[in-house]
C-alpha cells in the first residue's frame, strides 16, 4: 500500500494511482474527458511555482490543471 | 442537408474541413483554435452539401459556451464527422458514444493515425467498426492520407442506437479499448523529453526567455532584410515611373491627392503622403515584411505545439492580472494584429476574463503594423527610445490588469488545458497559414490605408486638420507636447495606426514626443476593426467602459511621459 497525497502534495515525477476525486458532477465529467478518473495510473510531471498549474501525464499525454483542482484528487503514490 | 465535423479540441478538425471543403482554414496545434463554426461545402450524392466545422468538445452536456454551440448545432446537423484523435482513443470514445445515443447518422474518423503508430498505439478499425455498428475509417488529415476512403464512405454512415448511463458509458469504453487498442512499450523521443523540459520550471523558464529573444531577432532580421534587399529595390523601380506621372500632373489637388507633397522636389514614399506613393508604400515596404515576418515564426510556435506550454509557465502571472494562462496566446495573436486576438478571447471561460482580456490587449498590445512604424519612427532616435514605448506599454499592461483583478468583481477559473505533444511543422500547412494571414492583410488593410491617406489629404485640404488642431491645443501640445499638428494622427488612428504612425514622420519630431506620441496613438482607442470586433464580443456597455478605460489611460500616461522624460 502506498501513500495517500493529492495530485497537489505529490513530489514531481512520482507516480500513482487515482483513488477518489472531490468535487461535484461537473467537474468530476471534465477531468474524466481529459482522462483523469478513479483507477488511471498518472505521473506528475511538473509544478509551476507560486501556487501556479500542475502538470500530469496520463494515458502518454499531458493535461494541466489548477492547484485547487489539483488539491481534489487524491491519488495512492507507487 | 448539413454535415458537422465534431470531436475533441485538437485533433484535427479543421484540417479535415480544409481537405473536405476546399475552404481554407486557420489550424493550429492547440486546443480552441476554431471558435467561431466555419462553413464550407463539398459534393455528396452529387448534391452540393453544408459541411460546419464545429468547435472541439469533450462531451455534449452544455457545460461551457463551446459546448452549448455545439449541442444547438447537432440539432441542426443531418449527419456527424467524428473526428477521433487515435492517440487519445479512450477519452475520445466518450462524444463518441453520446453521438451514438442520437438519432443522427455518425462516421468516425481515426485521424493522426501516424502519430499513434509512432506511439506504439495499434487499433483494430474492422473490430471497432463492428462494436460501435458505425463506419471507422483511418486519416492522416495533415497529408491528406485516407480522406478519399472518408469520402467514398460517407453514405454508409448511420445512427447508433445505444442508451447508456455516465457509468455504463465509461464501462463500455473501457470494454471497447480493451478489446480494439493494443500499447506496445517504446522509449521517449526526444521531442517527449523537450516536451516536460519545457513545462517544468527550472528548465521551462529558461526555454521560454529563449524562444521569445530568437522570435524577436528573427522577426527583425527577417522583416529589415526584406525590406532593405527585397522591398526597396523594388520601389526603387517604381519612383521614376511615379515621379513622370507627378510632372505629368503637375500642381493642383489631383497632385495632392495621388502623389502629395513633394519634399525638396522628390517623392518621399513616408512623407508625401499621396494615394500612389506613401498610400502603396507604407501597407507594401514599411509594414507587410514585418507582418510575413510576424506570421511566419507565430505560425510555427502555434504548430510546433509551444504554445500551450507558455501558457502553463505564465498561469501564475496571468491570475495576477484576473486571466489565466491561455490568455497569453490572445495576447501573442494580438501581438499579429487585434482582431484575431480579440475573437480568440472567446476560448476565456468568463465573461469577466473576456473583458479583462479583451481590454489589455486593446490598450497595450501594438499589431505588426503599427509596430512596424514605430520602428521606424522612434527607432531612428535610437534603440533607447523603443526601449521605453514598449516597456511604458509593458507596465501599464501588468498594472492595468493588476487593477482591473482588484476592482472588477468576479473569480477567475483556473487553467484546465491538453498539452498537446510536440510537432515537427508541416511546411506545407504552415505556408497555406501563413498565406491565408498575408491574404487577408492585403485585402482588409490595403484598403483602410488607401482611405486613410485619402481622408488625410480631404481634412487638410477642407482646413478641418488645422480647426482641430487650434481646439486640441490644449490637450496635445499643453499636456502630452506635441506639435498641433499631430492631432492629425489621432482622428486617422481610428482607421488604421500604422498610417496615424505615419503621419507624425513629416512633423520632425524629438525623441521624446515621438515616444508619447507612439504610446498615446497605441493606447488611446483600437483601430475601427478591432473596434468592430470588440463591440461585437464585449457588448456596446462593455466597450463603453473599455473605451473610457483607454481614453483616460492613454493621457495619464502620455502626459506623466511628457513630463519626466
Amino acid at each position: 500500500m502506498g501513500e495517500f497525497q493529492t495530485l497537489a502534495g505529490m513530489v514531481v515525477g512520482k507516480e500513482g494511482i487515482i483513488k477518489k476525486i472531490e468535487g461535484g458532477y461537473g467537474l468530476q465529467r471534465r477531468l474524466a474527458c481529459l482522462g483523469l478518473r478513479v483507477g488511471k495510473t498518472i505521473r506528475k510531471v511538473a509544478s509551476e511555482p507560486l501556487r501556479g498549474p500542475i502538470v500530469v501525464e496520463v494515458d502518454g499525454g499531458h493535461i494541466a490543471i489548477g492547484r485547487g483542482v489539483a488539491e481534489k484528487v487524491w491519488v495512492e503514490v507507487k | 442537408m448539413k454535415i458537422l465535423l465534431m470531436g475533441n479540441p485538437n485533433v484535427g478538425k479543421s484540417v479535415i474541413f480544409s481537405r473536405l471543403t476546399g475552404t481554407n482554414v486557420i489550424a493550429s496545434n492547440y486546443p480552441g483554435t476554431t471558435v467561431e463554426f466555419m462553413k464550407g461545402t463539398m459534393k455528396f450524392r452529387e448534391e452540393k452539401v453544408e459541411v460546419l466545422d464545429v468547435p472541439g468538445v469533450y462531451s455534449l452536456e452544455p457545460t461551457s459556451k463551446a459546448e452549448e454551440v455545439a449541442v444547438k448545432m447537432l440539432e441542426e446537423g443531418n449527419m456527424v464527422i467524428n473526428v477521433v484523435d487515435s492517440t487519445h482513443l479512450e477519452r475520445s470514445l466518450y462524444l463518441t458514444l453520446q453521438l451514438l445515443e442520437r438519432k443522427i447518422p455518425v462516421i468516425v474518423v481515426l485521424n493522426l493515425w501516424d502519430e499513434a503508430k509512432h506511439k506504439g498505439i495499434e487499433i483494430d478499425k474492422e473490430k471497432l467498426e463492428k462494436i460501435l455498428g458505425v463506419p471507422v475509417v483511418s486519416t492522416v488529415a495533415i497529408t491528406g492520407e485516407g480522406i478519399n476512403e472518408l469520402v467514398s464512405r460517407l453514405e454508409e454512415a448511420k445512427p447508433g442506437n445505444l442508451k447508456l448511463s455516465e457509468e455504463e458509458r465509461w464501462k463500455k469504453i473501457g470494454e471497447i479499448v480493451s478489446q480494439v487498442q493494443r500499447i506496445y512499450h517504446r522509449h521517449h523521443t526526444f521531442l517527449e523529453v523537450l516536451g516536460e523540459a519545457s513545462v517544468k520550471p527550472l528548465t521551462g523558464i529558461p526555454i521560454a526567455l529563449g524562444v521569445m529573444f530568437l522570435t524577436f531577432t528573427i522577426i527583425r532580421f527577417v522583416g529589415e532584410n526584406l525590406i532593405s534587399y527585397v522591398f526597396d529595390p523594388l520601389f526603387e523601380f517604381y519612383t521614376p515611373v511615379a515621379t513622370i506621372f507627378s510632372h505629368f500632373l503637375g500642381s493642383g489637388l489631383i497632385h495632392d491627392i495621388l502623389i502629395g507633397q513633394l519634399i525638396n522636389g522628390e517623392i518621399d514614399y513616408f512623407q508625401s503622403m499621396g494615394l500612389i506613393t506613401t498610400g502603396i508604400y507604407v501597407p507594401f515596404a514599411a509594414v507587410l515584411p514585418y507582418v510575413f515576418a510576424f506570421y511566419l515564426v507565430l505560425g510555427f510556435l502555434e504548430d510546433s505545439g509551444y504554445l500551450p506550454r507558455l501558457a502553463v509557465l505564465v498561469d501564475n502571472i496571468m491570475h495576477k492580472l484576473g486571466l489565466h494562462g491561455s490568455a497569453i496566446i490572445s495576447m501573442l495573436l494580438g501581438l499579429g494584429c487585434n482582431v484575431p486576438g480579440a475573437l480568440s478571447t472567446r476560448v476565456l471561460e468568463t465573461k469577466r476574463q473576456r473583458f479583462i482580456a479583451a481590454t489589455l490587449m486593446a490598450i497595450a498590445v501594438p499589431c505588426m503594423a503599427q509596430t512596424a512604424i514605430i520602428l521606424g519612427l522612434v527607432g531612428m532616435h535610437g534603440v533607447f527610445g523603443l526601449g521605453i514605448v514598449f516597456i511604458t506599454l509593458f507596465i501599464v499592461w501588468l498594472t492595468l490588469g493588476l487593477i482591473l483583478n482588484k476592482i472588477m468583481s468576479g473569480e477567475s477559473p483556473e487553467i484546465f488545458m491538453e498539452i498537446p505533444p510536440y510537432r515537427i511543422p508541416y511546411w506545407g500547412a504552415l505556408l497555406k497559414k501563413l498565406w491565408i494571414r498575408i491574404r487577408s492583410f492585403l485585402v482588409e488593410a490595403v484598403p483602410f490605408v488607401l482611405l486613410g491617406v485619402f481622408i488625410v489629404n480631404i481634412l487638410y485640404a477642407l482646413g478641418i486638420i488645422q480647426f482641430l488642431g487650434e481646439i486640441t491645443a490644449p490637450i496635445v501640445t499643453g499636456l502630452l507636447g506635441l506639435p498641433k499638428e499631430a492631432v492629425v494622427a489621432l482622428v486617422i488612428g481610428f482607421l488604421r495606426k500604422d498610417v496615424a504612425v505615419g503621419m507624425l514622420l513629416p512633423l520632425g519630431l524629438t525623441m521624446k514626443q515621438a515616444v508619447v506620441a507612439s504610446v498615446v496613438l497605441a493606447m488611446y482607442f483600437p483601430c475601427i476593426a478591432t473596434f468592430t470586433v470588440l463591440v461585437k464580443e464585449l457588448g456596446i456597455l462593455g466597450m463603453t467602459k473599455s473605451a473610457l478605460i483607454m481614453v483616460t489611460l492613454a493621457l495619464f500616461v502620455g502626459t506623466i511621459l511628457n513630463l519626466i522624460l
